[in-house]
């Protein structure tokens, strides 16, 4: 069910924090640009897959696509609707249509509300339900997430990471959003149990048609449920492609060695992987005193003059695969 | 939970027990008695007194006495030093006074305080912010006993709005209690601020606010519950103070509360009205602890279990 209009398109989202630091005499205040410049869209019913290292603006742009933080610059349409520039009254009841599910799921639940009052506050919000038809709807989202209903009236402490994360899951599906943000959404969880987490979000995904934007560090969890991948470094995407297309086709240095990097689950081919594998030395350079020209010439093994000077554009050298390296020109 | 309650309340009779022990003693161990007068009394009377009052029996026995008296009459005792008063009669005639008092001054504490500290959390780092801090300061730096007749000259003679001293009707009530709940308003303003602006940085607020909750809504229903809590902490200990009355707010307004008992009653050697508002202190911040740590548990489910 691919339709023509994509559900959500980001087009030259910017973000940017102020910070402010020294001595009580000799304030500085500088701007850290978290997100520069990051396009994307996501076609109804599928899911994008945002990764990236720590600190390379992922969730900066999750929130940001979700108005959670405001941008600087860029538009957020969603269902054709540029979010940006809704009134705060409007964007709050536009809200119902895309929900997210955060990374921690011990912090992101407020530990004084009972599980039952957590799922049922969006529905009561927008007065979807209420008393017994809430309640019957609650148990049913429970269900759905696999939790018991019964568990209704307990709190949240009482129960494990992967429970509380089906939780928020629960809760975040309650209004039947048409999008979901999960930022990071298993990296909490053991890994015994992100499997179960993810195998979930894809049975609701088809449930409820739902479209994920769908963030990550782990490149193996992001494989498991992207349609597209998006590789994010320095505030930047330097390359988008479909999923598969990604893993068997890296053109971009920087996803190369992201991909090296992630152990293989056979100790033969490992073995072999890591003769071979040669990590990327270096840092990624300071968002407050960005480089000229590719924010990756710092740590690529294959800089060349041009990319100390010149940025990079986000080109489509094969048909659907786009990459923002000088490499690519020639 | 009624098992937590009985466990508690028996910990309390214990605490109170101890308190009135050592107090008995320590009071005791002071030199001087209650009938040691510049002008010496003449012997004969002297035995006569001490004999009225059980002085002359061995301690462990007026120990003894005391504490049966206590327990079986909730009787306190008489005044060593007003013949035919007693310490219950004190209480009976000041409580009244100090409590409205100090449950004005409380209202005056958590309508300021509250509100105060939450305008300064909602907008942290503004100048309402800096405002309600900067009165905070003063709040807790501001003597009572300088509040308490600027608040009469400015309010009281030059303005005339309101009485200078007596504790006739609500008019009569209000620069007391400003005066004797400002320090705790300003404390209240300081520790919601901070309690406020620690839940503010939690992932479930944001979490709130992606749901679409409107900003009230969020700060109602999901800030100020967990924000509020050290002030809870706070307001055990601080009722209790304020419910035993102020000797120098009391004394400032002429108000013929229990605070002067606490200062003379020491003074004089007056054992068993010194006991008796160290006892009766003592038991409001028991009880008032208690009620605290019942509190915690209606906030915070966490702490239901175990």
């Amino acid at each position: 069910m691919n339709l023509p209009i994509p559900l959500l398109e980001v087009k030259n989202l910017k973000v940017d924090f102020h910070v402010s630091h020294g001595g009580l005499f000799r304030r500085q205040h500088s701007v850290l640009r978290a997100v520069a410049d990051v396009s994307f869209h996501i076609k109804s019913g599928e899911t994008l897959g945002l990764v990236g290292e720590s600190g390379c603006g992922k969730s900066t742009t999750a929130r940001a696509v979700l108005q959670l933080i405001k941008p600087t610059g860029g538009a957020v349409e969603f269902d054709g609707v540029n979010l940006v520039a809704l009134k705060k009254e409007t964007l709050r009841k536009a809200r119902k249509n895309f929900q997210m599910i955060f990374q921690d799921p011990y912090a992101s639940l407020n530990p004084r509300m009972t599980v039952g009052d957590i799922v049922a506050e969006p529905l009561k919000n927008f007065g979807v339900a209420k008393g017994k038809a809430l309640e019957r709807e609650v148990q049913d989202l429970l269900q759905r997430v696999g939790l018991n209903p019964r568990y209704i009236r307990r709190y949240p402490h009482e129960f494990s990471g992967g429970q509380r994360q089906r939780i928020g899951i629960a809760r975040a599906l309650a209004l039947k959003p048409k999008l979901i943000v999960a930022d990071e959404p298993v990296s909490a969880l053991d890994v015994s149990i992100q499997a179960q987490i993810l195998n979930l979000l894809l049975d609701l995904k088809g449930q409820f048609q739902l479209t994920y934007l769908f963030i990550a560090h782990d490149l193996a969890v992001v494989r498991h449920v992207s349609d597209h991948i998006a590789v994010m470094y320095y505030g930047k995407i330097v390359e988008t492609a479909p999923s598969e297309e990604i893993y068997e086709n890296p053109k971009h240095p920087y996803t190369q060695a992201l991909l090296a990097a992630s152990p293989i689950p056979d100790p033969e081919k490992e073995k072999s992987r890591r003769l071979q594998y040669q990590p990327l030395m270096g840092d990624v350079p300071s968002l407050m005193k960005p480089v000229p020209g590719c924010p990756f010439h710092t740590r690529c093994p294959y800089t060349m003059p041009v990319c100390k000077e010149v940025l990079p554009p986000l080109k489509e050298y094969t048909p659907g695969h786009k990459t923002a390296c000088h490499l690519l020109e020639k | 939970m009624l098992r937590f309650l009985l466990q508690r309340l028996v910990g309390v009779l214990l605490v109170l027990w101890v308190i009135i022990t050592l107090s008995f003693f320590l009071m005791r161990c002071a030199p001087g008695g209650p009938f040691d007068l510049e002008k010496p009394l003449q012997p004969d009377i002297r035995i006569n007194i001490e004999k009225k009052y059980h002085l002359n029996e061995p301690l462990p026995a007026q120990y003894f006495r005391y504490v049966t008296d206590i327990i079986l009459h909730g009787d306190l005792g008489p005044s060593y030093r007003y013949s035919d008063r007693s310490v219950n009669d004190f209480i009976r005639e000041g409580l009244p006074y100090t409590m409205q008092l100090g449950f004005f001054a409380l209202m005056v504490a958590l309508t300021i305080g509250l509100s105060m500290g939450l305008a300064a959390a909602l907008r942290h780092n503004t100048r309402w912010d800096y405002l309600a801090m900067a009165f905070a300061i003063l709040g807790v730096s501001i003597p009572d006993f300088v509040l308490g007749p600027l608040l009469q000259l400015l309010f009281g003679i030059h303005l005339k709005w309101f009485p200078i001293a007596g504790w006739e009707g609500f008019r009569y009530f209000i620069l007391p209690s400003v005066t004797l709940g400002s320090y705790y308003a300003a404390s209240i303003a300081r520790l919601t601020r901070g309690g406020m602006l620690e839940v503010t940085l939690q992932d479930y607020i944001r979490t709130a606010r992606a749901k679409g909750l409107s900003e009230p809504v969020v700060v109602l229903r999901h800030m100020i519950r967990g924000g509020i809590i050290p002030v809870i902490t706070y307001l055990g200990p601080a009722t209790a103070f304020l419910l035993s009355g102020s000797l120098v707010v009391e004394k400032i307004f002429q108000i013929p509360g229990l605070g002067r008992h606490f200062v003379n009653s020491a003074l004089n050697r007056d054992y068993t009205v010194a006991l008796g508002m160290v006892i009766f202190f003592s038991a409001l911040i028991l009880v008032f602890n208690l009620a605290v740590d019942l509190l915690y548990l209606v906030v915070d489910p966490r702490m239901r279990k175990k």
